[in-house]
């Protein structure tokens, strides 16, 4: 199945009970948690900057930026570096599950609501074998106006 | 040929050399017969040329060509030197100069040019474009029968060295029966069997233009060929339709001493000795190339590279606060001498690397020349310019910044500075003025200083607009000293000539270079004296990339505050510090100073800790006022590397970017101008 030219490759990672995926192309790499210095007063989810490697590299809190409770990092705890409008950009996730390709055919459209996640940040969805897996848009996740609009929604 | 690996090279030579021809421009225009400028223009007017063709930009390169022409006549005292023609000359380096942005900018560098060829043209005929103003048709060629109009110093070379290697020089004159009907094809025929027996160096007309039939009947060449003479004209005689053909040798030096009988030049001696002309070909290039090594033992490397050879060195910086630690810890004599002796190899390393960084000013400097000369003509004054200290080094990143302030700065100081002849004429001043552009290094900062010898700056008028635009109240603008009242035209709203004019003067420019300056982490300052003129004084930082900073912390945070803002520190106890207007302020040697606790302004979270009676205090300027910064302790002075936190977080208050610790830690650094009110 996967010489399908139309697969998708993926990183899955973990948010509370849920699994989302971002697309290779996207991501950067994924660090273990580190020093995050603390930036204040800025948007709630933005945790902080990491020195990754000589660059300072803004963190959001996937977590706080959807809304839902937050809990002390672990050492599952990964940062995932992303790219966004040519920045790097962290972002706080539970766990890194790992790497799938997932077909194209499979994907559909989100469902008004799934999870923890208001569909608007949503590409799709992909049921795959036992699993659901959740296709993050990024361009919507990490877009600071989007964010303030969620804000005032709450 | 795939050119597109070349083109950054080809935009970054091509900049530099039309700058070379502008900066040479105006100096022949004061010294219309200094031929060593011609020179110099002629050859990178020529290079430019040879590189647009490569490339295949052939507007560009025509365009060149008409340039080089024009020079060529120069040199050759058949076309002088004018105001005009210097104008014309500008207008197509401006033409070339929108052709390589062009090309910068994805386009295929294509340009209506016509206006400004023709009078090229005219020019090349030795015509003033005053008497000739209609565009007159191409007519490139002027008369074939006068034989060689000119010939470059790379073409006089290839005859000179000839000789030397045994090949003789001829001028073939070639004319063709009336009743030809394919000139073009006739003229192929000759120059093929001239191939064979030797080589073309120069025809007239050019080969393009024999080629397009763009001649009347007859042309001339000048070949390089080990056959005789006789052999030669017999060759040519054979292709049919030629009229008549007459080959004499051409003496380089009878050509030298005619066309240029002033210019001092070592003459060739001719001599016979055969030598294959593939060997000739081999021995042209080096010598060119050579006289190019000479001029710039440089090479290019993308600033890019350099921020990550930058950035590369950082993280070394911070894996040696880390050995430097563990080697202390273990106390080994041989680990700790090898770890000192790497901290003194990397500091030398960030030496190179940070002057790496660096660029003359001169980048900056040298489009003013001509920019003073065109504006002082449209304004009807009589402008000079003084550059010195041109070589004054500075980061790039500044150099890129500090263009546009510069630019404001001059027109501000032709427009409102320097009087008109007939006012200086009253004034018992020169009639010319004079612009002084000086750079100089002093410590840790570039200093920039712009000075006229103009009307100076008026304090009535400057304090009647201040007063009219509600800038100051009255009462302040009777207290305020000369100083003050100068620093009162970079505030926003402000133009003091009676008439707006397209130079300066809108009144949005003096702020907004201010900001630039200040956003530079620089200063300015003006001083003026009345009828004697004016002297903006900029004051710039070395580097972006490192700063001097006072690290302190907040409780388990670190922050850095540039110690450029900071006046002084002090520790103060806690009854020393008074309530006024509901504000906590301190009384430090009579002066009254509010407190800022940064704790509070950052959010910092709370953690239990014992109350000290004392506080730690940073006392920061911005401009006249200052402030005090509560901080809970000073962890001492280092020097960081700024920095930028990014576009995602570019808006935060009161942080101007962050530096990496020893640790391996990020460290916000404070911008202190926030803070003050």
């Amino acid at each position: 199945m996967s010489q399908d030219k139309q697969d998708r490759k993926v990183i899955v990672f973990q948010l509370r009970d849920e699994e989302y995926a971002v697309p290779v192309t996207r991501v950067g790499s994924i660090e273990r948690i580190m020093q995050i210095t603390r930036i204040p007063r800025t948007e709630h989810f933005i945790k902080g900057v990491i020195n990754l490697k000589g660059v300072v590299t803004p963190i959001v809190d996937l977590r706080a930026r959807f809304g839902s409770e937050e809990v002390p990092y672990g050492d599952a705890t990964r940062i995932i570096i992303v790219y966004y409008k040519d920045m790097e950009i962290g972002l706080v996730v539970d766990a890194a599950k790992d790497v799938i390709d997932i077909p194209e055919s499979i994907i559909e459209p989100a469902p008004a609501v799934i999870g923890t996640v208001d569909a608007d940040y949503i590409e799709g969805v992909a049921k795959l074998e036992s699993r659901l897996l959740i296709l993050l848009d990024l361009e919507k996740v990490l877009d600071k106006q989007e964010a303030a609009l969620m804000q005032l929604d709450a | 040929m795939d050119t597109a690996q070349y083109l950054d090279i080809f935009l970054d030579e091509s900049r530099e050399h039309l700058e070379t021809v502008s900066v040479k421009l105006l100096e022949l225009e004061k010294n219309p017969e200094e031929k060593a400028i011609i020179e110099e223009i002629f050859r990178a007017a020529h290079t430019l040329k040879g590189m647009s063709a490569t490339m295949g930009y052939n507007d560009l390169a025509n365009l060149t060509h008409k340039l080089e022409n024009v020079f060529d006549g120069i040199r050759y005292d058949k076309i002088k030197v004018s105001p005009e023609m210097i104008d014309i000359m500008f207008a197509a380096v401006d033409h070339l100069t929108a052709m390589i942005e062009d090309v910068a900018a994805g386009g295929d560098g294509t340009r209506d040019v016509e206006e400004v060829v023709n009078f090229l043209q005219i020019l090349e005929k030795g015509e003033s474009p005053k008497e000739t103003a209609a565009p007159v048709a191409e007519k490139a060629a002027a008369g074939t029968s006068s034989g060689m109009a000119g010939l470059d110093e790379f073409e006089m070379t290839i005859l000179g060295e000839s000789k030397e290697r045994g090949f003789s020089n001829f001028e073939i004159s070639v004319t063709l029966t009336e009743s030809c009907l394919l000139k073009g094809a006739r003229v192929f025929m000759i120059f093929e069997i001239l191939e064979k027996l030797g080589e073309v160096i120069k025809s007239e007309p050019a080969v393009s233009e024999l080629e397009e039939e763009n001649f009347d009947h007859s042309f001339t060449v000048l070949f390089v060929s080990k056959h005789d003479l006789e052999e030669i004209e017999e060759k040519v005689k054979k292709v049919s339709e030629v009229e008549s053909v007459s080959v004499k040798l051409f003496s380089i030096d009878q050509f030298r001493s005619s066309q240029e009988e002033e210019k001092p030049e070592k003459t060739v001696v001719e001599t016979e000795v055969q030598q294959p002309a593939s060997e000739q070909e081999k021995k042209e290039a080096p010598a060119k190339k050579q006289a190019k090594a000479q001029q710039n033992k440089t090479i290019r490397v993308n600033i890019e590279r350099l921020d990550i050879l930058m950035n590369l060195f950082e993280e070394l910086l911070i894996d040696r606060g880390r050995l430097e630690q563990i080697s202390v810890d273990l106390n080994h004599s041989d680990l700790q001498e090898t770890v000192e002796r790497m901290s003194r190899v990397s500091g030398d390393l960030q030496n190179i690397i940070l002057t790496m960084r660096m660029v003359p000013v001169d980048q900056v400097f040298s489009r003013f020349p001509r920019m003073i000369r065109q504006l002082a003509r449209d304004l009807d004054k009589n402008v000079e310019i003084e550059i010195t200290g041109a070589e004054t080094e500075l980061d790039r990143t500044v150099i890129d910044e500090i263009g546009d302030p510069l630019v404001h700065l001059i027109r501000n100081a032709i427009d409102h500075g320097v009087e008109k002849p007939a006012e200086r004429a009253a004034k018992g001043k020169p009639e010319q003025g004079t612009i002084k552009l000086e750079a100089y290094h002093s410590g840790n900062h570039v200093f920039i200083e712009i000075s006229d010898d103009g009307a100076g700056i008026n304090r009535e008028k400057v304090l009647a607009k201040a007063l009219k635009n509600g800038v100051v109240t009255p009462e302040q603008g009777k207290a305020m000293t000369d100083q003050q009242i100068n620093q009162l035209i970079m505030s926003s709203g402000f133009s003091t000539a009676e008439t707006i004019s397209d130079v300066s003067g809108r009144g949005v420019g003096l702020d907004v270079v201010k900001n630039t300056i200040e956003s530079l982490g620089g200063s300015i300052s003006i001083e003026s004296e009345m009828n004697k003129g004016s002297v903006f004084s900029i004051q710039l930082p070395l580097t972006l990339s490192i700063i001097s900073a006072l690290l302190v912390e907040l409780k388990e945070e670190k922050y850095a505050i540039p110690l450029s803002s900071i006046i002084e520190t002090a520790i103060i106890h806690k009854e020393q510090i008074f309530h006024a207007h509901s504000k906590k302020v301190i009384d430090i040697r009579g002066k009254v100073i509010p407190l800022v606790f940064l704790s509070d302004v950052f959010e910092v979270p709370t953690i239990a800790e014992e109350e000290s009676d004392y506080i730690s205090v940073v006392i920061v300027k911005k401009g006249e006022k200052i402030a005090g910064l509560v901080v809970d302790s000073f962890i001492g002075q280092q020097e960081v590397v700024l920095k930028s936190l990014g576009d995602y977080l570019s808006s935060t208050f009161a942080i101007s970017g962050a530096t990496i610790l020893g640790d391996g830690q990020v460290a916000l650094i404070i911008d202190s101008n926030a803070l003050v009110k």
